[in-house]
């Protein structure tokens, strides 16, 4: 058997070496961008990403991580663009050096697993649910859902919380809502991307939670409604601020969105939770995506804004088709005003409108 | 009873417990075999290695992954190995009673039994925070920490299966030091060699942990290992954790094809194992 | 799957004390030989600087956390990344409960394995046993945590948690461990599962330490009229305790450090809780789910000094391994 020459061996483990060690520039390729976040708009980012590569041959590699995630890798800037629900606040944005808009809005749901309920069917007041996130509530048979459920019948099951394990929008959405309608909830937990839960099991991601509510019978969970519609999930009514107990559909999610002044709104800072109305739904948001206000790369940068460009021009009926609210036509003019003033490239050269620029 | 009897009755007990331990044992490697199977193999489809991973609810493949997978498998076994070999070679041509050898081969033992997700943390920090994201060189890299031990090890003790007479018979006719080692000890102890490698090569390909925070994930078809890279063994994490049907069974598909690998490659390693001892 | 082949290479090796090529006489010191000495040394070098490299980054990274927290880090079961307030006791907690009930079940089952492949398997069905066995090892541990997840965990559930709480769960003490909603999920199936995955690295070392027992030994036991089982709890057993502790100790260290089989089934609750029913955490799932997310540098740090901990423990458990098996050897080599 011939040996492999020795020489040549140390060679490429030479080369490799250096391969390692020696700085390797990486040209921001514009057919390829990069974000990483919130799992909130995972699946109408994917299915937008999938549609654009066939169009455009530009892909969008999307980690769902979490918000918490998205906005640490957006930070760091290890991804092109990073996407959160949970908005930062604007001295948040001016610190970080980042500009947020608002892509998609949608609904949080309380999802069940509970034999013989199905969806739908079970009535749940903010207070109740509050009460269960906090471990208050331990059977399904306790005597206020059997108040506000008559003729429902609830087994004794004993009752799993279940929430994320990983910083997540969907959470600070949720927790934000649970703090406003819950004293007790204020207090002792609050709201925030990732709260120290009272009980409960911890999924990673929508996903998980979803999974997971699934699998344990007798599960609460509260998931982005797009899961909830995608794995055939049941959910629970709520009691809204109007006094009616609401199913999470377009029209209830569409209802509080209505509501939302983003003119005023500075930074695009907006909580959509608690709105107002007879018929909203009364845990909704929006799904927000961070980008540097100074692009080093201006390819990238421009690749990233003509994706999202797309989505709000022609992505609208596969967002709706997922359960996904997309933005009226008003504010994604105010977005791209802001994309216009505020996003600049390394040599100070707008980014956008993309087509007014000369070359790609 | 008495004591004839009682030892009786313990050495039954005892012995019957033990069989019953064995069948335990035996027992979940079944089930799990049964069940990776049997959700697996239905998916096993020509889609699973020509398509790329889709979007929940779409129609899709590992095709992206798999090759992902086996280009980190390749470079990390292409950093690793040599890396390993030499150090093998170190360890039993000068290291045998030296106290650097001693030191170097107890670390080893410690590195081959570190928890691969500490490896994944440190070259998170190595690599990924200083190069800015991640990359699948950065996976490579941490499979590349995983191998060397493997191959270290098993390299020392096949090279130190060749009788020193023999070395002593090519110093005798001239030749300097590392031309005994190369073209005598390393042609013996080749296969045994090659053993290491193949055993390091199963160790990482099921290996999920230290690509996490390195390599990361990538949905589509990537063959540019400056960026995020695809790789199966995270592609599985995710769809199994996923409340979604078809990428569950995608990921039923995949979990199934990284066990036959294994188990193949693992295969071949003992009868090359077996051919050296022959 | 190497350390199982490890310890039989390792007796196999020819007469450990030869020098090898360094005594042999060849002293040549030609260039070549220099270049090619310290080549190999450098790599052999390499494997030291990575463990220290580990350590050092570790150590690096989470000195922010462990200069705010202090050794309090260890002792508080906190963990707010919103106040951000961390602690270690959850995840270290969760930890070694899921290790010492992998340690319970996996160590009877071992030495069950061992001594039916020792004593009482007949030569044909040694080595199918044997490679049944390796099977188990090969199987990389996220198909174990999707098992787990898929198949045992309902299973668990829907039969064997009702089990327990019916039959165990009035009693005094023990029955606060079964306590709980039947989720199928949590500290207890982690354990199970971990014990699972342990079951063959132990029960090759033990098989391959039991194997060392001088045949006269054995033969002269059994002449005196000892039963098998005497024979191997009283003769094998004893002389091999060492090495057998040693066995053991690795499968401990694989267990703390086990990160997938765990993160699908332990539930990824930052809780400390008596009952075994209820979701957990370990260092190694936390990492996985919370790594890429954490969002302040005290997070991350504070991830990096439970890796430290995770770290700096399974180094403490494999130095000993290491070091009894050495004995064991080294006492193996005496005989011989």
């Amino acid at each position: 058997m011939r040996m492999i020459d020795p020489r040549f061996r140390r060679l490429v483990v030479a080369a490799v070496g250096l391969t390692l060690t020696g700085k390797v520039a990486f040209a921001g390729d514009a057919n390829s961008i990069s974000g990483a976040g919130a799992t909130f708009p995972y699946p109408v980012y994917s299915k937008w990403a999938d549609t654009y590569a066939k169009e455009t041959h530009v892909k969008l590699n999307y980690q769902a991580i979490g918000s918490g995630g998205g906005i640490k890798q957006i930070t760091e800037g290890t991804v092109d663009f990073g996407a959160s629900d949970a908005p930062l606040k604007p001295e948040e944005l001016d610190k970080a050096g980042l500009i947020q808009f608002p892509v998609v809005m949608g609904g949080v749901v309380p999802v069940i697993n509970i034999a013989g309920i199905k969806a739908g069917e079970l009535k749940l007041t903010p207070d109740v649910l509050a009460d269960i996130f906090l471990g208050k509530v331990k059977k399904w048979n306790d005597p206020r859902l059997v108040q506000s459920n008559p003729g429902l019948k609830l087994p004794e099951t004993a009752v799993t919380v279940v929430h994320r394990s990983d910083g997540s929008g969907t959470t600070w959405i949720f927790t934000n809502y649970l703090s406003k309608v819950s004293a007790d909830w204020s207090k002792t937990v609050g709201g925030d991307k990732s709260v120290a839960w009272p009980t409960g099991v911890g999924g990673k991601g929508n996903q998980g939670v979803a999974s997971y509510v699934q699998r344990i019978s007798g599960a609460i969970g509260y998931v982005e409604s797009a899961y909830a519609t995608q794995s055939h999930m049941n959910h629970a009514k709520l009691k809204n601020r109007g006094g009616n107990f609401v199913d999470p559909t377009d029209d209830s999610v569409q209802a509080a969105a209505k509501g939302a002044d983003w003119t005023h709104a500075h930074g695009f800072y907006m909580v959509l939770t608690d709105q107002a109305g007879a018929a909203s739904w009364p845990i909704t948001g929006a799904s927000f995506v961070l980008v540097h206000r100074q692009q080093k790369d201006a390819d990238t940068g421009r690749a990233v804004l003509r994706f999202f460009d797309w989505g709000y021009r022609n992505g609208g009926a596969a967002a709706k088709e997922l359960g996904y609210i997309p933005m009226p036509t008003s504010v994604v003019d105010q977005v791209e005003k802001t994309w216009e003033k505020d996003l600049k490239d390394s040599g100070g050269q707008k980014l956008w409108p993309a087509n007014k620029q000369a070359g790609k | 009873m008495n004591l004839y009897a009682r030892r009786r009755v313990v050495n039954w007990v005892g012995l019957t417990l033990s069989i019953l331990a064995t069948l335990f044992g035996l027992f979940w490697l079944f089930w799990l075999l049964w069940t990776l199977f049997g959700n697996g193999l239905q998916w096993i489809r020509p889609r699973l290695f020509l398509e790329s991973t889709p979007p929940p609810g779409a129609n899709g493949g590992l095709a992206n992954a798999i090759a992902g997978s086996v280009i980190l498998t390749i470079v990390g076994l292409g950093m690793g190995a040599p890396a390993g070999i030499l150090a093998g070679t170190y360890l039993a041509e000068f290291g045998r009673t030296s106290r650097f050898g001693w030191i170097v081969r107890f670390v080893n033992d410690i590195l081959l039994s570190a928890p691969s997700i500490i490896i994944g943390v440190f070259v998170y920090g190595l690599i990924v925070l200083r190069v800015g994201h991640f990359s699948g060189w950065a996976g490579a890299v941490a499979l590349a920490l995983i191998v060397l031990p493997v191959v270290v090890r098993t390299t020392e003790n096949m090279m130190r299966l060749v009788p020193d007479s023999l070395r002593e018979a090519a110093a005798a006719l001239g030749a300097p030091s590392w031309k005994v080692t190369i073209v005598i000890v390393y042609r013996s102890a080749l296969p045994g060699i090659m053993t290491g490698v193949l055993l390091g090569m199963a160790r990482i390909s099921g290996e999920t942990a230290p690509l996490l925070f390195t390599a990361l994930n990538n949905q589509f078809w990537s063959t540019d290992m400056s960026r995020p890279f695809p790789n199966l063994p995270a592609v599985i994490f995710q769809f199994a954790m996923s409340p979604y049907e078809d990428w569950q069974h995608l990921a039923w598909a995949g979990a199934l094809l990284i066990t036959v690998t294994i188990l193949v490659i693992s295969i071949a390693a003992r009868m090359l194992l077996r051919r050296t001892r022959s | 799957m190497s350390s199982l082949g490890a310890a039989k290479q390792e007796r196999e090796s020819e007469s450990p004390d030869a020098p090898g090529l360094s005594s042999v006489g060849v002293r040549s010191r030609s260039l070549g030989d220099r270049f090619f000495r310290g080549l190999t040394g450098f790599f052999a070098a390499l494997v030291l600087l990575s463990v220290f490299g580990i350590l050092v980054t570790l150590l690096a990274g989470s000195w922010p956390a462990l200069k705010l927290f202090g050794l309090k880090f260890l002792a508080s079961k906190e963990w707010n990344p919103v106040t951000g307030q961390f602690g270690a006791l959850a995840p270290l907690y969760g930890t070694v409960i899921t290790s010492l009930i992998a340690l319970l079940v996996g160590v009877p089952v071992s030495f069950g394995i061992a001594l039916v492949i020792t004593e009482l398997a007949p030569r044909w069905l040694k080595r199918p046993i044997g490679v049944a066995i390796e099977l188990l090892a090969a199987i990389p541990s996220i198909i174990y945590g999707m098992w787990g997840l898929f198949v045992f965990a309902p299973v668990f559930a829907a039969h064997l948690q009702p089990w327990l709480t019916n039959h165990l769960g009035s009693w005094p003490i023990l029955g606060l461990l079964f306590e709980g909603p039947p989720m199928g999920i949590g500290m207890l199936t982690a354990g199970l599962i971990l014990a699972i995955m342990i079951i063959p690295f132990m029960a090759a070392v033990m098989r391959d330490v039991f194997e060392t027992v001088p045949a006269t030994l054995r033969e002269s036991a059994y002449a005196l009229g000892c039963t098998t089982w005497e024979v191997v709890w009283r003769v094998v057993l004893p002389y091999t305790r060492v090495g057998v502790i040693g066995g053991i100790m690795l499968g401990l260290g694989r267990a703390l450090g086990e990160t997938m089989a765990v993160t699908f089934v332990i539930g990824n609750a930052h809780d400390v809780h008596l009952s075994l029913f209820m979701a957990g955490n370990t260092i190694s799932s936390t990492l996985a789910n919370e790594f890429t997310e954490a969002v302040t540098p005290l997070y991350t740090s504070s991830l990096l000094a439970l890796g430290l901990v995770l770290f700096v423990l399974t180094l403490i458990v494999l130095i000993a391994a290491r070091l009894m098996l050495m004995k064991m050897r080294a006492r193996e080599g005496e005989r011989t």
